[in-house]
């Protein structure tokens, strides 16, 4: 459904180009659960910002389902069927988790489905739907409606930050459900994550190393690989990059 | 009253037509229509120059409203209107100018409210304001000065939401033993606009608080001041948050100032200027929304 065609990023840095991803090429199927895994630094967060839209390429082709999305802007992917979930989820000041959750939606949206989003990632709807998305919410509690409104979406293609950073030990196993439950529909959902939890969960497990992939391909034959290179003994650490 | 007027009572006072309950209507610097209740008294000032409201004590569930429509060019409007709340009355107030202003000269309104609450009564007190036609300036001054009795609660909702050329708006609060105030201001300037507000506070009695929240957002090249001196004199809480979005040329200059003159008040000052917030925008965008659109939800929100 979403492929990359040597995609390259770079920055300058004291004068010097450096590159972030170097001549990235790789196909994503339709319905898959792809985990993407590395070190810090290693490119994933900025791989995703590509695919979104959030950085631009530097050079480099992205399809999906054969149309070249590379000069779209963030909207314009999005209206096509990619949803974002941040590492860090924003605070609005003013704006309430129904207010997030009902634009995510593309219909206007019934109390009882932005309550069910809510629900699916462990928190109490009745309690959060008119919060504001201030700092008077939690990390966690921000992470969760994070990951419910872009399940609320309805998107062909999710992407996740790290989803289960700030999630506790008590919702894990519904954070896993949701993802699970998103592929039964249809849905395509590439995850960037250290935990074992979720790279279980993988069809696919795509393995950065400084902007180059190093693996990709199906988890039970990329991990047994992965665990024996160096650069995987940091994998339940992890960051933004 | 005509359609233009009628628009300004919808915005001002969220009315489609006169109320049945109390009520008092101001018409281009005259008093139009007044109805007392039961409960609310009004009673015209001598002079002609605004009104005394009496609330009697007890008095719930009821409300007054009280809007003033400038509709004419060249109108120089001051208005006094003092309102006494009896004792554990409960009531809503709406009040709030709108200027329809067609001509080349300027029209102005000055409206001077004094609340004077007695030992338990709450109020919340909604005022609007509002500018319309391409005409001079729709200028409007409002002054509010609060008297909180012990244990009284005043809740003021301020909205100045677009087409106001200026405004000096100045708030004078003394809180007795046990009283809250709660402040909720919001004001939007663009094109050549200014908006000014001044607070001060005065926590005078034991264990009274205060919470002053100003928002605003000030686009092309509007001018906004926002100045507030909260006094603590005792064990008190006072609290003041002033947040601003930037955008285009414009300016805001915010001071919060808190004076402390006892160890047991404890007083908070917030103050953020800024523009939108980058990733605010990126967030929206990943929704489907367009640069436009994601703009327009944050300011609304910001100001809801």
């Amino acid at each position: 459904m979403i492929k990359l065609d040597n995609v390259s990023y770079k920055v300058k840095e004291g004068g010097k180009d450096r590159y972030i991803l170097r001549n990235v090429s790789l196909e994503i199927e339709s319905g898959d659960i792809i985990v993407v895994t590395g070190h810090n630094g290693s490119g994933k967060s900025t791989l995703m910002k590509i695919i979104m839209g959030i950085l631009p390429v530097t050079s480099g082709k992205i399809y999906l389902d054969g149309k070249d999305i590379t000069d779209m802007d963030i909207a314009e992917r999005a209206r096509l069927g990619i949803a974002y979930a941040f590492q860090t989820p924003v605070r609005f000041k003013g704006l309430k988790v129904r207010d997030l959750i009902s634009t995510a939606q593309k219909t206007n949206s019934k109390i009882m489905d932005v309550c069910n989003y809510l629900s699916r990632v462990g928190l109490c709807a009745r309690d959060y739907i008119d919060r504001e998305l201030n700092d008077k919410l939690s990390g966690g509690e921000l992470k969760r409606i994070e990951i419910a409104t872009t399940f609320a979406r309805g998107a062909r293609l999710n992407i996740f930050d790290e989803p289960e950073a700030g999630i506790d030990l008590w919702s894990f196993d519904g954070l896993i459900s949701a993802f699970e439950e998103n592929k039964g529909e249809g849905g395509t959902n590439i995850i960037i994550s250290h935990q074992e939890k979720i790279i279980g969960i993988a069809d696919k497990v795509l393995v950065l190393d400084s902007g180059n992939v190093v693996a990709y391909g199906d988890r039970e034959s990329v991990m047994p690989n992965v665990k024996t290179r160096p650069v995987c003994s940091m994998l339940q650490g992890g960051s933004n990059e | 009253m005509s359609n233009i007027e009628k628009d300004l009572l919808l915005a001002v006072a969220d009315l489609h037509q006169i109320p049945s309950g109390a009520f008092s209507l101001r018409e281009n610097g005259k008093g139009v229509q007044i109805n007392s209740t039961e409960n609310i008294e009004i009673v015209p000032k001598e002079n002609g120059k605004g009104i005394d409201i009496y609330v009697k004590a007890g008095t719930t569930n009821e409300s007054l409203h009280m809007p003033v429509i400038i509709s004419k060019s060249g109108v120089m409007d001051v208005v006094y209107n003092d309102f006494h709340i009896g004792k554990d009355a409960d009531v809503l107030i709406v009040a709030g100018c709108g200027v329809h202003n067609p001509g080349k000269d300027s029209s102005e309104h000055n409206g001077i409210h004094s609340f004077y609450l007695e030992e338990g009564a709450k109020v919340r007190y909604v005022e609007k304001h509002i500018g319309t036609g391409v005409g001079g300036g729709k200028i409007l001054n409002p002054i509010t000065n609060i008297n909180l009795g012990k244990n009284s609660v005043l809740t003021m909702e301020t909205t100045q939401l677009g087409g106001v050329s200026s405004s000096v708006r100045d708030t004078n609060a003394t809180l007795g033993k046990g009283a809250k105030l709660v402040v909720k201001e919001k004001i939007l300037t663009s094109l050549d606009q200014t908006a000014d507000s001044t607070f001060h506070v005065n926590l005078k009695g034991e264990d009274c608080s205060a919470d002053i929240i100003s928002r605003s957002v000030a686009r092309d090249n509007s001018k906004q001041t926002f100045y507030s001196s909260m006094v603590g004199e005792c064990k008190c809480f006072g609290h003041v948050e002033c947040d601003a979005i930037l955008m285009d040329k414009a300016s805001v200059v915010a001071t919060p100032e808190i004076v402390a003159k006892c160890v047991d008040a404890s007083l908070v000052h917030e103050a953020a200027i800024g523009k939108i917030a980058g990733e605010q925008l990126i967030k929206l965008k990943t929704l489907g929304l367009s640069d436009k659109e994601a703009e327009d939800m944050i300011i609304s929100g910001f100001l809801s």
